[in-house]
């Protein structure tokens, strides 16, 4: 399976998933600068964390313009894999490749603390093998991370099942007080319909090394490893 | 030919800086206000004047300059992009 890292000027996190790509996964794993287009030799792309162009105007809302995102529509598609973690969900948004927004944490606070989330949805290529309940411990670090989108859109993502994690506490009931950021529902992240596009705002790529401090962010790696080993695109380094 | 633009949160949208810069004011004995919210102004200039360069600003807002999820726009057309009036 052949990762692509997106790294806009600003990016912060691209190293991290570069390593666990690389050093963790052992697979094979490139750079994607910003202006670069063509994405067609790659199966997974991944948009890390960090303050895309600043994040001026918006929290990704210039990235959600800029050419490689354009590309992206494109690569989805053709049935492309993107995960997007904190500013990278915060792009896909803006990009409108997921639906919502994310916008400045109720408690004014950045926040960078541990979190638990529940699993909603396992029929994506990013949580197929994680069980729908289950307790994942992974890190956030943001400022501007409140899920929010109209009652309209919220409804469509019930329905639709749409919401692959939510905040939840260590026994995995989604509280008031295991929310962060004030998010809509809880909502840490979500996914399109066809299970191929992820957005999360926590960060797995901080929790994929038993070093780091725990490994629940690996399973969703192992996840989409599992998924193109059937797929028959898994490539052995 | 100079807009102003100016971007806000939709009516029911949770202004927190909004809140808390009312909470400072109230800090400094300015109880009297009931809400306070907060917006963006973004000045334009444009090289020249074409009939569509109002439709062109509508568009700008669209695809970039505001979130039609969270925020509403208004478009002045403006002959000066000083502040509108001077605070004495």
């Amino acid at each position: 399976m052949r990762f692509g890292v997106v790294v806009f000027p600003g990016t912060w996190s691209d190293c991290d998933f570069h390593y666990v790509v690389s050093e963790v996964l052992h697979q094979p794993v490139r750079y994607v600068w910003h202006r670069e287009r063509d994405l067609s030799e790659l199966d997974c792309v991944i948009l890390p964390g960090g303050f895309s162009y600043g994040d001026y105007l918006r929290a990704g809302a210039v990235a959600g313009r800029s050419p490689v995102v354009e590309a992206l529509r494109d690569f989805v598609g053709r049935g492309g894999l993107v995960l997007g973690s904190c500013n990278g969900f915060q792009i896909l948004c803006e990009a409108g490749l997921l639906p919502g927004v994310l916008t400045r944490n109720e408690c004014l606070q950045y926040r960078c603390q541990s979190t638990h989330l529940v699993v909603e949805n396992v029929e994506t290529f990013f949580t197929r093998g994680l069980r729908l309940g289950q307790v994942l411990t992974m890190p956030i670090s943001h400022g501007e991370g409140k899920y929010y989108a109209d009652a309209e859109t919220l409804a469509r993502l019930k329905r639709d099942n749409l919401i692959a994690f939510r905040y939840a506490t260590a026994e995995g009931k989604v509280t008031k007080a295991s929310n962060p950021n004030g998010s809509l529902d809880n909502i840490a992240g979500v996914v399109n319909p066809e299970g191929t596009v992820l957005g999360m705002m926590p960060h797995p790529e901080r929790a994929s090394e038993t070093v780091m401090g725990g490994t629940d962010g690996l399973l969703m790696f192992q996840s989409l490893l599992g998924s193109l080993v059937e797929d028959g695109s898994f490539l052995k380094r | 030919m100079k807009v102003r633009v100016l971007v806000r949160l939709k009516p029911g949208i949770m202004d927190v800086q909004g809140a808390a810069v009312k909470r400072a004011l109230a800090g400094l004995g300015f109880a009297e206000i009931a809400d306070l919210r907060i917006g963006k102004v973004i000045e334009l200039e444009l090289g020249e004047t074409t009939p569509d360069a109002r439709a062109r600003v509508r568009e700008m807002c669209g695809q970039l300059l505001a979130n039609p999820i969270l925020e509403d726009f208004t478009i002045e057309t403006v002959t000066d992009l000083a502040p509108r009036e001077v605070a004495r």
